[in-house]
């Protein structure tokens, strides 16, 4: 399990840093922080891109996506 | 997929609207631009002594009080700011030299090739090289930093300043300057600019469209969201040329690359000077449209990123860096260089040595 927390950043980061997570964590699973609903969207596009299942809750004003690989997707 | 419907109808919409400004009064081939109706009202308020394009234009007002006013009643207003501030009025102000260089934003871009005007794809293909090399430095860890929350007046401060250059522009105090002649002397009534403006800025808040970040997303991420909205303006901006009646014997425009209403016909600087657009542009993350709408939106980095267009503005036709119709300006091609040198010290030293997680 990673966390990151990608608070305070702009277009396009979140989608950028999500992505490099994924890159050096495969198979693992994710949860992003962000604060806005434009910044969940796109990683949430790219991610289902990639057969990730994604999970949003909305935590406090924030957004917290729950990232699941394809690979774990299959033994649940 | 609602949103994706949402996203193409904002860029139809938007494409039938900017085609239809020039029928309504705007310049031919200048239906809607960011950068030159920045610049035009940077002339209007004498930050530079370019007769010809001195004009408060309303459709900027609008842009950010739609995006104001949007985002508040959505409850999107988030006041905050404190990313690199000078890195992002700097990259601003380059963003407009490239662009005054090519004559038009990368909105105009595309209005321009909806309008046959071909001196838009040697741009169009510099607006992607510039892109692509944007993608390079994100991916090796550029970023500008965090942003943190401010108190809520400081993201009222830019749309206060909009509701400001807004009186200028009905009141019209001795000291605002108005073309006589030029292109800033061509416009179409204050009301119809504020309307139009408003609505962009409403349109584009909440789908987010960009004319840079189309292409960004669709290199970066395979992602056709906001391109799906870039191709739909272009479109609608194509076949409302046609159906006005734009085209043909008794219309405006014709296809081709010499004789294009307020262009320059030089492959070379058209392509360079889009290149620092599309670079400048990735790195600060956003179009100037886009800027501007994030600066209604309380993002005061963003304003301080409009308040570099201006400052670019005014230095690229104070110093004789902007092209016109007879050819490149003095410096224009060195300023060109300058920024793009600019931007790849900028894309390699503002890297993250170690990536998140």
């Amino acid at each position: 399990m990673v966390e990151i927390d990608l608070r305070g950043y702009e277009c396009p980061t979140p989608v950028v840093k999500t992505m490099k997570a994924i890159e050096k964590n495969p198979g693992t699973v994710i949860t992003v922080l962000v604060e806005k609903e434009s910044s969940c969207d796109d990683i949430s596009r790219m991610t289902q891109k990639k057969k990730y299942s994604v999970k949003v809750e909305k935590v406090s004003g924030d957004y917290r996506l729950t990232l699941t690989p394809p690979i774990l997707i299959e033994y649940h | 997929m609602k949103k994706r419907i949402f996203i193409i109808g904002a860029g139809l919409v938007f494409g039938v609207l900017a085609a239809l400004m020039v029928n309504w009064g705007n310049p031919p081939n200048m239906g809607i631009c960011a950068a030159c109706f920045i610049r035009d009202t940077t002339g209007a308020l004498g930050l530079h002594s370019a007769t010809p394009v001195q004009y408060i234009r309303p459709e900027i007002i609008g842009f950010v009080l739609g995006a104001f006013i949007t985002a508040l009643s959505f409850r999107e207003f988030r006041s905050r700011g404190g990313s690199s501030p000078i890195v992002r009025f700097l990259l601003g102000a380059f963003v407009m030299v490239g662009a005054l260089v090519f004559m038009g934003c990368p909105i105009r871009m595309l209005l321009r090739l909806a309008g046959g005007d071909l001196n838009g794809l040697p741009a169009l293909g510099g607006l992607i090289v510039g892109v692509l090399v944007g993608i390079f430095f994100l991916r090796q860890g550029f970023n500008l930093g965090r942003s943190v929350r401010f108190p809520a007046l400081a993201g009222w401060l830019m749309p206060l300043f909009m509701v400001g250059l807004l009186l200028l522009a009905v009141f019209q105090p001795g000291f605002i300057k108005n073309s006589e002649q030029g292109p800033g002397s061509v416009f179409v009534p204050l009301a119809v600019a504020l309307a139009v403006g408003l609505v962009v800025g409403f349109l584009v808040q909440r789908t987010r469209l960009c004319f840079v970040g189309g292409w960004r997303d669709l290199f970066l991420i395979r992602d056709t969201y906001l391109f799906s909205g870039l191709a739909a303006f272009f479109v609608a901006a194509l076949v409302t040329n046609y159906i006005a009646g734009n085209f043909g014997a008794s219309g405006i425009y014709h296809w081709g690359f010499d004789n294009q209403p307020f262009a320059l016909n030089d492959h070379l600087w058209n392509f360079l000077g889009m290149a620092l657009v599309g670079l400048a542009v990735t790195l600060v993350g956003g179009c100037p449209l886009r800027q501007l709408v994030l600066s209604g939106e309380g993002d005061t980095d963003a304003s301080v990123t409009v308040i570099g267009l201006f400052a670019g503005a005014a230095v690229a036709h104070n110093f004789s860096l902007n092209s016109s119709s007879a050819g490149t300006g003095t410096w224009g091609p060195v300023s060109v260089i300058i920024g793009l040198v600019f931007c790849l010290v900028i894309g390699f030293f503002m890297r993250e040595k170690a990536a998140t997680a």
